[in-house]
């Protein structure tokens, strides 16, 4: 399991990528993933809603059940990884390269943890 | 197995279907250009096709089916035979009312019944099913609450233990859906619903014994709190069987309930029904229930079937269904548990949940593979990972049509099972081992589902 160092991360489980422009990338962790185990369907907002820190903006489902996933900020969507409904087997095979959504405007953050938190928030639950 | 398109032969027909015995009509609408592609095949071939199918299905009359929640009773024949009456068979929904008295008075004796035995006031036959009783239910809620001027009123709370379709049915019946923690002991956390209700709150959804089989002692007060906040108490009668007879919704504080008569009140389920889900109302809300939720007076032959059940019971026996299936589900809980973690100690009502987490941290057994490993020893699996607030869960409603030496069998071959995982968890992670099916592949299935036989084509 793995935690890269440049991401911030939440206790729900969802990871963010500050690309420097203003601008992130979101998506759920490799621990997310494994707790969850095969993802089967993937729920994901439009292009240009609006998404609220610690609120739900999407829904992964697996063979075990749905989950909501959380956002880390509150911001805009500029864009969304379309490519995951069709292919949501991709956040299982590379949860750090499955971005879900990338925002923008970001007015407000939950208390992002680091990898090394993360990491024992993760051991914790295991 | 063959699928029915794959057998038979162009041409190749049976003589199953009457003769037409009324004049030829040719419809005056827009037709199909080309016939539909329908199997070709004798009688033996269909015969078997059947057979064969059959001899791949478990059913209550195959052996043990404790799904958790599901209440998978034995149906008793009888209620067959009068469902198959002529008299109840033969009519049409559309035929003059005087003309089917008869039907109508086994429609207004089940509804004065289930009054009865819920503490409601009046009753409504229509809604198809459990869920669809659900969003019956909370369009008599919403009609109230606009009635009264009170259209804010926008919010359903809802326990993180519920059934799924509590919230699916709220959402579609243009409620916003609260979910609030459960306590310790799984039932209501009364500050967390405290805290959850107000000017916006429309009512609670909640099943009382819960989810996890527990009767929640603070019923009284739950519903008081959500009342004082101007909010009406919706009772899931998914639980039913434990208390009919015993104790009534209407008496703890509910305003609306539904009911499974396909669950508690014996008639068949499984396959995709029918089945029927009547919703009782107090006095107050009568005159807000839908009137046209189903065509006619929805599927009425399953409202025979209960009638003739709560007939052949009587006052006195219905009473003996939770009684019974408390006592067994406490049975089997007690056994179990010299082997298995109980996700809750106290005493179960109809049906208790266990948590193998332990057991798949230990040995890496998960619930699925024990669950799949009974199958091997002809006992339909409990209901697995369900609910959602307990980790590796199973869980086990053993119901109250079974006798000793079922449930004895039941736990002998559960406690086998447990030590199976310490010493040769591999063979049960293969399980089962000699049936036609052995463990289908459930993400391909979600992922790339075949949804149409394709005769070939790409």
């Amino acid at each position: 399991m793995t935690f890269p160092e440049e991401l911030k991360y939440t206790a729900s489980h969802e990871w963010v990528k500050m690309t420097g422009d203003g601008e992130a990338l979101i998506g759920i962790t490799d621990f997310a993933q494994d707790a969850l185990g095969d993802i089967v369907f993937i729920n994901l907002p439009e292009e240009g809603d609006e998404v609220t820190a610690g609120e739900a903006f999407a829904d992964v489902e697996s063979v075990k059940a749905v989950s909501d996933v959380f956002s880390p900020v509150t911001a805009k969507v500029v864009e969304v990884n379309t490519e995951l409904q069709d292919a949501p087997e991709k956040i299982n095979e590379d949860p750090y390269g499955s971005w879900m959504i990338r925002v923008t405007d970001i007015t407000d953050t939950e208390e992002f943890l680091t990898a090394a938190q993360y990491q024992e928030i993760a051991k914790e639950e295991e | 197995m063959k699928l029915i398109f794959e057998r038979g032969a162009e041409g190749r027909g049976l003589s199953l279907l009457p003769e037409n015995d009324v004049p030829a009509y040719e419809i005056q609408s827009p037709k199909r250009a080309a016939a539909p592609r329908l199997p070709q095949v004798s009688e033996t071939e269909l015969s078997r096709h059947y057979t064969e199918l059959e001899k791949q299905c478990f059913g209550v009359n195959d052996g043990f089916y404790p799904l958790g929640s599901c209440t998978m009773k034995y149906n008793p024949k009888v209620d067959e035979d009068a469902a198959a009456l002529k008299g109840f068979t033969g009519i049409h929904p559309l035929q003059p009312e005087d003309t089917v008295q008869g039907c109508r008075e086994v429609t207004d004796t089940l509804e004065r019944y289930l009054c009865e035995i819920t503490g409601m006031d009046a009753i409504t036959l229509q809604p198809a099913a459990g869920a669809h009783g659900e969003f019956t239910g909370l369009l008599t809620i919403k009609a109230y609450h606009h009635a009264k001027n009170d259209p804010g009123r926008t919010k359903i709370i809802v326990p993180d233990s519920a059934h799924g379709t509590n919230p699916a049915s709220a959402a579609m019946a243009g409620f916003q859906v609260v979910s609030i923690d459960s306590d310790e002991n799984g039932c209501v956390d009364l500050d967390a619903l405290r805290a959850a209700v107000g000017e916006d709150t429309a009512g609670l959804m909640l099943t009382n014994p819960n989810t996890v089989g527990l009767f929640d002692p603070n019923i009284a007060e739950i519903t008081g709190i959500v009342h004082q906040a101007g909010g009406l108490c919706y009772y899931d009668g998914a639980n039913l069987n434990a208390i009919a007879g015993v104790a009534r919704p209407g008496d703890m504080g509910f305003d609306v309930v539904h009911l499974n008569l396909h669950k508690s009140f014996a008639a068949p389920h499984g396959g995709g029904g029918p089945g029927a889900g009547p919703v009782g109302c107090k006095e107050f809300l009568k005159e807000y229930l839908p009137k046209h939720m189903k065509a006619f007076y929805g599927n009425f032959l399953v409202a025979v079937k209960s009638l003739t059940y709560l007939l052949m019971l009587g006052r006195e026996g219905v009473p003996e269904i939770g009684k019974n299936a408390v006592l067994n589900a406490n049975y089997m809980k007690k056994k179990l548990s010299a082997a298995y973690d109980m996700a809750y100690d106290h005493t179960c009502m109809h049906e208790f949940v266990m948590t193998l987490s332990k057991l798949k941290k230990e040995t890496g057994v998960s619930a699925l593979d024990v669950a799949k490993g009974m199958i091997d020893h002809g006992i339909h699996p409990p209901t697995m990972y369900f609910p959602l607030i307990v980790d590796e869960a199973l869980m086990i409603e053993p119901t109250e049509t079974e006798p000793r030496e079922v449930l004895d069998h039941a736990c002998e071959v559960l406690l086998e099972l447990a030590k199976k995982a310490e010493t040769d968890p591999e063979y049960l992670h293969g399980a089962p081992h000699d049936r036609p099916i052995g463990r289908p592949d459930e993400v391909a299935a979600a992922r790339k589902p075949v949804l149409r036989y394709s005769f070939g084509e790409k």
